[in-house]
């Protein structure tokens, strides 16, 4: 084992890096050494699936609100300002 | 209240004066051909291209207002007011931002001044705030094992794995409202990048482009805020 390998991550840094990981961020030898550890140490595995499955749950979160109450009175809004629009589009005499 | 002049913080300033004349900003992200027919729809009076903006970004709005104002009702307000600023704007609308950045430089203005208004300092100025939100770790140390430890930084317990949990569970209300509770406690800066990449969806470009802060910055306050979440949802898995 290698644990004081300078090129090993520990799992507090891997644990750091998981949205660099997930956006794609981090350059090719950090995302080798990140996938390597995570591969071989089943707390950081669990960690990033539950990153992955929060994400997944706050994502949810945005087809839970409707605010159906507020939409007649945005219709309302759309009708006057157009009743607005057709008044001042009308050519001037 | 008077700020500092911190390059850093600067972008997330330089938001509220671009929207002074958002209309006409050059953007890395311009609007897309479905965002010019949108807008050429509503500008020809088309009441179903209205409903398909509002039903898009109608709830985004409303959680991005509530970040900076005090209740439901007020960023309910600002979003009306939004809507109406958006209309009366159409023809200020180039083209050269995306619609929705557009719109949301719009929402973040109005929500921003009506805050003043009421009272509430508008969070993102605060720069020892922000300078914190991008130094604490994600995790709490004490999860980990001390330097003077065998394994130095290396987990004391593993995280239990959520695999068990019915996904009924996973999906439930309670569990929907324990993640609102959590977002709303988080900094400002880290429930603003949250609610606009993971609740809303938008790519880190838009986030980036609406809020003001490098790719960087962006991503160091989103792992701070889904490591938090996350966190309230072990505690909240573990608790039963």
């Amino acid at each position: 084992m290698t644990n004081s390998d300078q090129n090993e991550l520990n799992c507090q840094q891997v644990v750091e890096l998981v949205t660099d990981y997930l956006e794609q961020a981090l350059l090719p030898e950090k995302q080798a050494q990140f996938e390597q550890h995570i591969e071989k140490c089943p707390g950081c595995d669990t960690f990033l699936e539950q990153v992955q499955q929060t994400i997944m749950m706050l994502r949810k979160l945005s087809e839970q609100q409707t605010f159906p109450e507020t939409k007649q009175e945005l219709l309302e809004i759309f009708q006057n300002w157009k009743q607005d629009e057709s008044k001042s589009d009308f050519p001037m005499i | 209240m008077e700020e500092g002049t911190f390059q850093r913080i600067q972008p997330w300033e330089r938001v509220a004066d671009q929207q002074q004349n958002a209309g006409s900003l050059s953007q890395s992200s311009v609007a897309s051909a479905e965002d010019l027919r949108l807008v050429e729809a509503l500008r020809s009076g088309n009441e179903s291209a209205f409903v398909s903006l509002v039903n898009m970004y109608h709830s985004l709005m409303l959680r991005l207002a509530m970040i900076f104002v005090p209740s439901e009702t007020i960023a309910e307000e600002v979003v009306q007011d939004t809507w109406m600023g958006v209309l009366h704007g159409l023809d200020r609308f180039e083209g050269r931002s995306a619609l929705k950045t557009w719109i949301f430089r719009i929402l973040t203005n109005r929500a921003k001044t009506r805050a003043q208004r009421e009272g509430r300092s508008v969070p993102f100025s605060s720069l020892p705030e922000f300078t914190t939100e991008l130094q604490e770790p994600a995790i709490e140390p004490e999860r980990f094992h001390g330097p003077d430890h065998q394994w130095p930084g290396h987990w004391v317990s593993f995280p239990r794995s959520w695999e068990e949990i019915p996904e009924e569970r996973i999906l439930s209300q309670e569990t929907m409202t324990r993640i609102q509770e959590a977002i709303d406690t988080l900094p400002v800066g880290q429930r603003e990048v949250i609610t606009l990449r993971d609740i809303e969806g938008c790519t880190s470009e838009e986030a980036c482009d609406l809020l003001g802060v490098s790719e960087a910055n962006q991503r160091v306050l989103l792992h701070r805020a889904r490591c938090k979440v996350r966190r309230a949802l072990e505690r909240y898995f573990e608790d039963e």
